[in-house]
């Protein structure tokens, strides 16, 4: 009789989704190419007015990302689900949802990481400057992780249905409002010259919830996909 | 020992069995048979713990597996119909990463040698999985069956798209395992070619 050590179990889950990362490096690229071609599409739409760019960076950089999650998000489970991966998974002698945080922890830096260290660059396009660039990366370093830990819940509950990338979106997109809301205040506090620290703050808070309750949720919505 | 107690199943509103108490005993195997759609994956699922029964129980040394849980998954090992295997991995990194998740030795060298003994060639070891053939593919995942060394086996259709030579070298290694007082139940087709004292059969009939 073997058993793999809580560490050894969640190591080789997540060693395995970046190594199919590294197969797919077009799949890393893809996102992270959707947010600087959407991002740019602004300032084209919008006009090179720097008042005007500087006023909507925050909102727009914010749903850029947003939505960069959500499209990474059909693949979270849906490739283990039909190769059987997943059923192997789930017989893994390790609470189900601390696996799932490996696999969301991977879905982050494929798919979230790039996004955030991408984003000074993508600021400066809009014409933030110091702090406020310093915000903005901060906002999304805390920000993607919760996204990801969301998005994790309707990717489960959508595993196995026909179009479920609409329906990931609905289900998913409202439950992002709050994030979106403290992110994209973060950064137009910083730049309104009043502290960004009340939304960091809760957008921290908002990481520790996701990360308390969405592993478990996902855990029970992926046992009911699999009956 | 492993029991089934009076276990009913179905799929949506469909009955597949009912009322199915079957005992495996160290050193056996238990060949569950019956048509297309008669429940046997369902069954096998059940036992796994996947799926949960309309009603009945499973026990494990006497134990519900319900409240066992994971103490229960550390005793199996299941090779689904479905392959469980990465198709973007080579075998031996899809080997390597089960192995571990299994908790079993995951070395090189061991992951290897379970490749030889299912008759996979050293050229085959560096390739993506997804340019083997079906039969090749199976043969990666039952390899898993070579590094386990936990006591319960569940097999579906492991003879499935499988050669004669490889269904030989499955033959004797459920054997060996069967003498080293393992337990195996295998959902097939196919009769298997081992000591009749050992199997006993479960035909599952609507």
């Amino acid at each position: 009789m073997s058993q793999p050590s809580l560490s050894e179990a969640l190591r080789g889950v997540v060693r395995r989704d970046l190594l199919l990362a590294m197969r797919h490096r077009s799949d890393v690229a893809m996102s992270v190419f959707f947010v600087v071609i959407v991002a740019s599409l602004f300032p084209l739409g919008v006009g090179p007015e720097p008042a005007v760019l500087r006023m909507i960076a925050s909102g727009v950089l914010w749903v850029t990302a947003l939505l960069a999650c959500l499209l990474s998000l059909g693949r979270l489970f849906t490739a283990d689900y039909l190769d059987g991966v997943l059923e192997q998974t789930l017989l893994i002698p390790q609470p189900l949802a601390v696996l799932v945080i490996g696999k969301v922890f991977a879905h982050w830096v494929i798919s979230g990481l790039p996004v955030v260290l991408l984003s000074p660059l993508l600021g400066l396009q809009f014409g933030l400057g110091g702090e406020s660039l310093g915000v903005l990366t901060l906002s999304l370093l805390l920000g993607t992780p919760t996204l990801s830990m969301i998005g994790s819940i309707g990717a489960a509950l959508t595993l196995g249905l026909r179009g479920s990338g609409l329906l990931i979106a609905l289900l998913v997109l409202p439950l992002f409002i709050p994030v979106l809301i403290f992110g994209a205040g973060a950064v137009s506090n910083s730049l309104a010259g009043i502290g960004s620290e009340a939304n960091l703050s809760l957008l921290g808070a908002c990481f520790l919830l996701s990360l308390a309750f969405a592993p478990w949720a996902t855990a029970v919505a992926l046992r009911i996909a699999l009956e | 020992m492993f029991q089934t107690v009076a276990l009913s199943g179905s799929r949506g509103e469909r009955q597949l069995f009912s009322d199915v108490s079957v005992t495996v005993k160290p050193g056996t195997l238990l060949a569950v048979v019956g048509e297309n759609g008669s429940g046997k994956t369902s069954f096998l699922r059940m036992l796994c713990g996947l799926l949960s029964p309309d009603c009945g129980a499973i026990l494990w040394q006497g134990k519900d597996i319900r409240q066992l849980k994971e103490l229960y998954s550390a005793q199996l090992t299941y090779v689904g119909h479905l392959n469980g295997i990465k198709d973007e991995l080579t075998p031996v990194e899809n080997l390597k990463v089960a192995a571990c998740l299994a908790g079993d030795e995951s070395s090189s060298t061991i992951v290897q040698k379970a490749l030889e003994a299912v008759g996979l060639g050293r050229p085959v070891h560096r390739l993506p999985t997804r340019v083997l053939s079906q039969g090749q593919k199976r043969r990666v995942t039952l390899a898993r069956l070579w590094l386990s060394t936990r006591p319960l086996w569940l097999l579906d259709e492991p003879f499935a798209s499988l050669d004669a030579a490889a269904t030989s070298y499955l033959t004797q290694h459920l054997q060996s395992h069967l003498s080293h007082g393992g337990m195996v139940v295998v959902a097939t087709h196919q009769e298997i070619d081992l000591p009749p004292d050992c199997i006993q059969h479960l035909r599952l009939t609507r």
